[in-house]
C-alpha cells in the first residue's frame, strides 16, 4: 500500500516544529506502524536526511515506550493496542496519516515525536509504592487476599505508563495513570497503611507537574492500550475525599 | 472548614467541592421545579406557595429570614461552583499550551464538550431570571407579591418563553454530563449500581427540562393564564 | 587472568549462611560515604539500586531509557519460580537446585545455583509485600502453575505479565529511594565505558542521550545490570534497545566474558512476516500444553492448513518423542522446527514456520476452555498476524530469546576486575548451558535484592572510605576514547544504514552460530565478521550530529560493539567441541540425533580475555565440580 505521512519534526526542545510530508510506497499490510516508520527512516538516511526520532523498545506492547498521536488518536485507530502493535492493515491504501507527539505541558517535546514523560516517574516518587524494607517481608501466604481484590488490583497494575491517557485528555490530565496506581495499591491489604497519604501526595505532585484537571470525559479510557477503566478515577476521588477528611482531623488534633 | 480548605488545595478536591455545590443546585432545581408545577393548580395555590416561602420559619425566624439565608447559601454555592470551574479550567488550559493539528474527540458527548460555555450561559440566564422574576426590573408588568400574575405575564411573550426554553435546554445538557460527573467525582461507583449512573443523569436532565419547559408552554397555550 | 570463584567451604546448604557470617560489614554510619554506580534498571539493576540505597549507600543509577520502568524485564510473560512448595507436591530448595543444574546441562556452578534456589522463597515474600498482584486462588492464597516441563507447580504468575509486575515492584521501590534522596537517577544516559584505575573499577563514562554530552562518573564500585545480547542476531524477542555495549566495553577493560556461545532459542515465536521485520514476538510456551505441532508431510506443500488432511500431516514431535511430544524441551523442539523448515516443510507465506494447532483441543475441551486458558495470547497473535487462531492454526518458529553467557563472576558476583560487579542476565552465573522457563526473573531478583547488597559490602569494607572523583587521567582518557569513537561513526558518511549492517551480522550469526553450529561454519563466520566490521566502519551512514538526541548514533555504537563481540561468540562456540544445553554442535550427536555432552573434556566455564579488536581472545577455564548433583544424560524419548 502507498501512504502519505505528515510527521511533526522538531529539532530540539527549544526549536520550532513543523509538519513534513513523506510518501511511503509499497508498504506491506502486515508491517507494524513502527516498521513503517523504520522504512521511512531507512529511506531518509540513505537520501541524506535525518531519520524521524520516535521512542520504541519492546515492540510487543508492554514497555510503554512508544506512543504517538496518529490521525488524532493516541496509538492510532485500533483500540486496546500500543503503537507498536498497530499494523498497517488498519489503514487503507492511499490514506493520509497525521503523526504528532503527545502534547502536554508536563510532556515537553525533546525531538520530533519523542517527549519527556519523567513527570510520570515523579508521580510514582510522590507515593506510588508500598514502603517495605528488602528482606523484612512476612511469608507471602501470611495474608490471604480475596481473588477478586487481587484481580482488580491487577487491572490497575497493568498500566504501561505510555502517557496515552494524558495525550487523549482534553485537559492533559494524568488522572487515569495516577488512579491506576492508587487503585492497584489501595485494593491490597499491604497498601492500606499508606493509602491516604499516598493519594494526597500524588495528587499534589500531579498538580505541581502541570497536568490538568479531570472533567470526566472518559477519553483516557478509550485511548488506554490496556483498557484501564475510569472507575479507578472514581476510586481515587473517594480516597481523596476520605484522605482529606482524615488529614484535616489529624491536623486539628 | 479546615476540611474544605484541605480539599480546596488539590485539583481533585476542587472537583469534589464542585460536585457538592453542583449537587446543592440540583436539589434546588428539583424543588424549584416542583414549586413551579403548582402553577397548574391555579393562581390561589401558586400565590399561597410563594407567600409561604417568605414566612417559612416564622415566628422563630423573622419574616423572609429563611428565604434570605437560603438565598445566601445558594448564592455562595453558585459563586463557589463558578470560581472552582474557572480555576480548574485555567489549570487545564495551561496543561496543554500547544494543541494538536488533528484530533479526534474520543468518547466526548455533546454535553461534556459544552460544560464550560454552557456554564457561562447559565450564569447570564440566572442574572436575567432574577431581574425578571424576582426583582422585576426586566419584567414588563411586575407586581410585588403577585407571583402567579408575574409568571403569566412574564412568560406571555413568545420570545421570552423561547429564551426560557433554550436556557432549560442548556441546563439539561449541563446536568446530563454534570450528574454523571458528580457521581464519578464523589467516587460513587458501587459495582452494583455504577451502570445506573449514566441513565440516571439522562433521566434527571430530561425531567428538569420537561418540568420547567411545561410552564412557558402552558402559558403560551393558554392552559395557565 | 586469575579465576577464583571464591566458593565458600562447607556443605552446600550452609555455604551462603556461612558466607554471610564471614563477610565483612560496613558500619551503618559509614555506608553513606560509599558511592555505588548501578547501570541498568531491569529486575536486577532496579532491585539492587533500591536495596543498596535503602541500606544507606549513595547510589547512582543509569538507564538509556526515558524511565527505569521500560527495561526489558518488563516483557517476561510466564512467571517466576520459587521453591515455596505451597502446592505440597514435593518441591523443595534442593529440588529446584537440582532441576536448575540438570536443566543447565551441568555447565553451571553448584554453589551459586543452590543459593539461587534458597533465595527464591524470599523473592516471593518481598514481591507480595510490595504489592505485586500475583494470581490467587479463591481462598485468597497464591496460585501456582507448572511451567516449562517442570514436574512440580512452583511458578508464580501475574496473568501473562509477571515480568511487568515484578519490574514495577522494583521500579516503585527504586522511585521511593529516589524520593528519599539515597538514589540519584540518570535516565536517558547510556554507559559507554568502564573506567579502571590501577586495576580497580572506579567509574563509568556515559553519554547524555538528550544533549550528547559525554560525562564521567566516579564511584567506589560499579555494578552492571545491563542484560543479555540476543540482539547480536538482529531478530530476537529482545527489545530493540537491548545490547552488549556495557558488558562488552567492560570485557575490553579486562573483565572475562564467560560462555558467550550459550544463547537460548525460544521455540514458540511468531515467524517474520517480511524483510522489514524489526523484531520477533514470543508466544508463551504454555500454548504447547494444548496445541499440537505439525507440518505438511509433503515438502513444498503450499495448500492452506484446512485442505491438508490428517493423513498428510506430520506431527513430528509426537512422532519422534512419544512420551514428551509437544512438550519436549525448548532446544529440542527448536531444532526440530528448524529441521522441518530447512527441509522444505515450512508453512506460511514465507514457508518459515510450523503449525501450532488448537483444532483438536477446541474439539476436545470446547472453545470456552481454550479461550479461558489462552484467550489473551490468541488475541495477541491475532493483533500481530491478522489471523484468528480459533479458525486457522498458529504459525510458530524459534527465535533467540535469552543469553546464559555473560561476564564471568565469582560467588560474590564480582567480575575479574575488582570493584566491577555483574548481576542478572549480564552475568553468566546460574543457568549453565540452558535456562529453565521462569528462572530468569528469579535470578535477576535474587542477585539484585539479596546477593549484591551484601557482597558489595564485603568488598567496600576493604576499600578506603575517602571520596572518589573523576580527576584521575583514566577518566579523561576514557572520555576522549568515547568521544573519538562517536566522531568516527559520524564521519563515516557511507551509503549503508546501521540496520543494514546489523541485519547482515544477524543473518550470519543465526546461520553459523545459532541453533546449530559446526566447526566449518564457525570458522567461516570468524573470517566473515572482521570483513563485515571493516565495511561497517567505512560504509556506514550515521546522519545528524553528536550534540542532540541522535538515535542513529546510539544504534551505530551498539552495532559496532556487536560486530566485535560476535567474534568471541564464535570463538567460544568453536572451542566448545561438544554439544550441551542450548549449544548444539552438529558434530556431537548421539545416534538418535540428540546433543552429546563431553564431561571429561568440557566440564568447565569458558572465560575469554580480550586481547584487542581483531585479535583472538585468550581462553581461561574455571573447572566445574559436581558434588551434589550426579552428572547424567537427559532423555526425553
Amino acid at each position: 500500500m502507498n501512504l502519505t505521512l505528515h510527521v511533526w519534526r522538531q529539532d530540539g526542545p527549544d526549536r520550532a516544529g513543523r509538519f513534513e510530508t513523506y510518501h511511503a510506497k509499497d508498504i506491506s499490510e502486515h508491517a507494524s506502524f513502527l516498521e513503517l516508520l523504520d522504512l521511512v527512516n531507512e529511506d531518509l538516511t540513505r537520501s541524506g536526511g535525518e531519520p524521524i526520532a520516535f521512542e520504541h523498545d519492546c515492540r510487543e506492547g508492554i514497555c510503554g515506550s512508544c506512543g504517538m498521536m496518529i490521525n488524532g488518536v493516541p496509538h492510532g485507530p485500533r483500540s486496546m493496542v500500543a503503537t507498536c502493535q498497530l499494523h498497517m492493515r488498519s489503514f487503507r491504501d492511499g490514506d493520509d496519516i497525521w503523526i504528532e507527539p503527545w502534547r502536554a505541558t508536563a510532556f515537553p517535546v525533546i525531538r520530533d515525536l519523542v517527549v519527556d514523560r519523567s513527570a510520570l516517574d515523579r508521580l510514582i516518587q510522590a507515593g506510588g509504592f508500598i514502603s517495605v524494607r528488602t528482606g523484612s517481608a512476612p511469608d507471602a501466604n501470611a495474608i490471604p487476599i480475596p481473588k477478586d481484590d487481587a484481580d482488580q488490583a491487577m487491572d490497575g497494575a497493568q498500566c504501561i505508563g505510555c502517557g496515552a491517557c494524558v495525550a487523549a485528555c482534553p485537559n492533559a490530565s494524568a488522572m487515569l495513570f495516577m488512579s491506576a496506581k492508587v487503585g492497584h495499591l489501595g485494593l491490597l491489604p499491604q497498601g492500606q497503611p499508606e493509602r491516604y497519604t499516598r493519594v494526597l501526595d500524588m495528587v499534589a505532585r500531579h498538580d505541581a507537574e502541570g497536568f490538568g484537571t479531570c472533567t470526566n470525559h472518559g477519553a483516557c479510557q478509550e485511548a488506554c492500550p490496556k483498557g484501564i477503566s475510569v472507575d479507578f478515577i472514581a476510586r481515587l476521588n473517594r480516597d481523596v475525599l476520605a484522605g482529606s477528611w482524615k488529614a484535616a482531623t489529624v491536623e486539628a488534633s | 472548614m479546615r476540611r474544605v480548605v484541605t480539599l480546596y488545595r488539590s485539583s481533585v478536591g476542587k472537583k469534589i467541592l464542585m460536585a457538592v455545590t453542583g449537587f446543592m443546585w440540583l436539589g434546588f432545581l428539583l424543588g424549584h421545579m416542583v414549586g413551579n408545577l403548582k402553577a397548574f393548580q391555579g393562581a390561589p395555590m401558586f400565590d399561597e406557595y410563594a407567600h409561604h416561602l417568605r414566612v417559612l420559619g416564622e415566628p422563630i425566624l423573622p419574616r423572609t429570614g429563611f428565604l434570605w439565608a437560603f438565598r445566601a447559601v445558594m448564592s455562595t454555592a453558585f459563586v463557589a461552583h463558578l470560581l472552582l470551574a474557572w480555576q480548574t479550567s485555567r489549570q487545564s488550559r495551561a496543561a496543554r499550551q500547544s494543541g494538536y493539528r488533528k484530533r479526534e474527540d474520543l468518547n466526548f458527548t455533546f454535553a461534556s464538550r459544552w460544560m464550560r460555555w454552557g456554564g457561562v450561559f447559565i450564569l447570564i440566564f440566572v442574572v436575567f431570571h432574577v431581574l425578571h422574576m424576582t426583582t422585576g426590573q426586566l419584567h414588563p408588568d411586575f407586581v410585588e407579591g403577585g407571583a402567579y400574575h408575574n409568571l403569566v405575564t412574564g412568560l406571555g411573550s413568545p420570545v421570552v418563553a423561547a429564551l426560557y426554553a433554550l436556557a432549560m435546554l442548556v441546563v439539561a445538557l449541563h446536568l446530563h454530563h454534570g450528574v454523571w460527573s458528580m457521581f464519578q467525582t464523589l467516587g460513587a461507583n458501587h459495582p452494583k449500581y455504577a451502570t445506573l449512573r449514566r441513565p440516571l443523569s439522562t433521566i434527571v436532565a430530561i425531567a428538569i427540562f420537561l418540568g420547567f419547559v411545561s410552564i412557558p408552554v402552558a402559558v403560551l397555550a393558554g392552559v395557565v393564564s | 587472568m586469575k579465576l577464583d570463584p571464591k566458593i565458600p567451604t562447607g556443605p552446600i546448604e550452609k555455604k551462603w549462611d556461612k558466607h554471610r557470617f564471614d563477610m565483612k560489614l560496613v558500619n551503618p554510619a559509614n555506608k553513606r560515604r560509599y558511592e555505588v554506580i548501578v547501570v541498568g534498571t531491569g529486575l536486577a539493576g532496579a532491585s539492587a539500586a533500591a536495596t543498596m540505597g535503602e541500606l544507606g549507600y549513595r547510589v547512582k543509577v543509569f538507564t538509556f531509557h526515558d524511565s527505569p520502568r521500560r527495561a526489558h524485564s518488563i516483557a517476561a510473560q510466564g512467571g517466576i519460580n520459587a521453591a515455596k512448595n505451597y502446592q505440597g507436591d514435593g518441591d523443595s530448595i534442593f529440588r529446584l537446585f537440582y532441576d536448575t543444574v540438570k536443566g543447565g546441562d551441568f555447565r553451571s556452578r553448584e554453589a551459586n545455583v543452590y543459593r539461587l534456589a534458597e533465595l527464591s522463597v524470599n523473592i516471593i515474600d518481598q514481591a507480595v509485600a510490595q504489592g505485586v498482584p500475583f494470581a490467587r486462588e479463591y481462598g485468597g492464597l497464591l496460585a501456582n502453575r507448572s511451567f516449562g516441563g517442570a514436574q512440580v507447580s512452583r511458578t508464580f504468575y501475574a496473568r501473562g505479565q509477571t515480568g511487568q509486575q515484578l519490574l514495577l515492584g522494583c521500579y516503585q521501590a527504586l522511585e521511593r529511594q529516589v524520593a528519599a534522596g539515597t538514589v540519584q537517577m540518570y535516565a536517558r544516559h547510556e554507559m559507554l565505558d568502564v573506567v579502571v584505575v590501577d586495576g580497580v573499577a572506579r567509574g563509568i563514562i556515559t553519554r547524555d542521550l538528550v544533549n550528547g554530552r559525554v560525562e564521567s562518573h566516579a564511584a567506589h564500585a560499579v555494578v552492571l545490570a545491563t542484560g543479555g545480547y540476543s540482539n547480536v542476531f538482529f531478530l530476537s524477542t529482545n527489545a530493540k534497545g537491548c545490547n552488549v555495549t556495557a558488558t562488552w566495553r567492560a570485557a575490553k577493560k579486562g573483565a572475562g566474558f564467560a560462555n558467550p556461545c550459550f544463547t537460548q532459542i525460544h521455540p514458540t515465536c511468531i515467524p517474520p512476516a517480511g524483510e522489514y521485520q524489526s523484531k520477533l514476538t514470543l508466544m508463551s510456551e504454555s500454548l504447547r500444553n494444548d496445541g499440537r505441532i505439525w507440518v505438511p508431510s509433503m515438502a513444498g506443500d503450499t495448500r492452506p492448513a484446512s485442505e491438508i488432511g490428517e493423513d498428510e500431516r506430520d506431527y513430528y514431535l509426537e512422532r519422534i518423542y512419544p512420551s514428551f511430544g509437544n512438550l519436549s524441551p525448548r532446544d529440542i523442539s527448536s531444532r526440530r522446527a528448524k529441521e522441518m523448515v530447512d527441509s522444505g516443510h515450512g508453512v506460511g507465506p514465507l514457508s518459515n514456520g510450523v503449525y501450532l494447532d488448537f483444532k483438536h483441543a477446541i474439539e476436545r475441551l470446547g472453545r470456552d476452555v481454550i479461550s479461558d486458558r489462552y484467550g489473551n495470547l490468541f488475541e495477541m497473535y491475532e493483533k500481530i498476524t491478522g489471523e484468528d487462531p480459533y479458525q486457522v492454526p498458529m504459525r510458530i518458529y524459534p527465535a533467540p530469546h535469552y543469553t546464559m553467557g555473560g561476564l564471568w563472576v565469582d560467588y560474590n558476583l564480582q567480575t575479574t576486575v575488582p570493584g566491577l560487579f555483574a548481576i542478572g542476565e549480564a552475568n553468566f552465573s546460574d543457568h549453565g548451558a540452558n535456562r529453565l522457563g521462569a528462572s530468569a526473573l528469579m535470578q535477576g531478583l535474587a542477585d539484585g535484592y539479596f546477593v549484591i547488597p551484601l557482597t558489595i559490602g564485603n568488598y567496600l569494607a576493604a576499600v578506603p572510605r575517602q571520596s572518589v572523583d573523576t580527576t584521575h587521567a583514566a577518566f579523561g582518557d576514557a572520555e576522549r576514547d568515547v568521544t573519538a569513537r562517536n566522531a568516527r561513526l559520524l564521519e563515516a558518511r557511507g551509503k549503508k544504514t546501521v540496520d543494514a549492517f546489523h541485519i547482515e551480522l544477524g543473518r550470519l550469526m543465526w546461520d553459523r552460530c545459532g541453533m546449530e553450529r559446526d566447526a566449518e561454519g564457525l570458522r567461516g563466520a570468524l573470517d566473515a565478521i572482521p570483513e563485515l566490521r571493516e565495511r561497517f566502519w567505512s560504509e556506514v551512514c550515521v546522519p545528524g550530529v553528536g550534540e542532540t538526541l541522535n538515535q542513529s548514533l546510539e544504534k551505530a555504537g551498539r552495532v559496532a560493539d556487536f560486530l566485535e563481540f560476535a567474534e568471541v561468540m564464535c570463538y567460544d562456540a568453536l572451542a566448545r567441541d561438544e554439544s550441551c544445553g542450548a549449544h548444539y554442535r552438529s558434530e556431537h550427536t548421539t545416534p538418535d540425533g540428540e546433543a552429546k555432552r563431553d564431561d571429561e573434556h568440557f566440564a568447565f566455564v569458558s572465560v575469554w580475555e580480550f586481547q584487542g579488536v581483531g585479535e583472538s581472545p585468550t581462553l581461561h577455564r574455571e573447572p566445574l565440580l559436581f558434588e551434589n548433583v550426579q552428572l547424567s544424560t537427559r532423555s526425553y524419548k
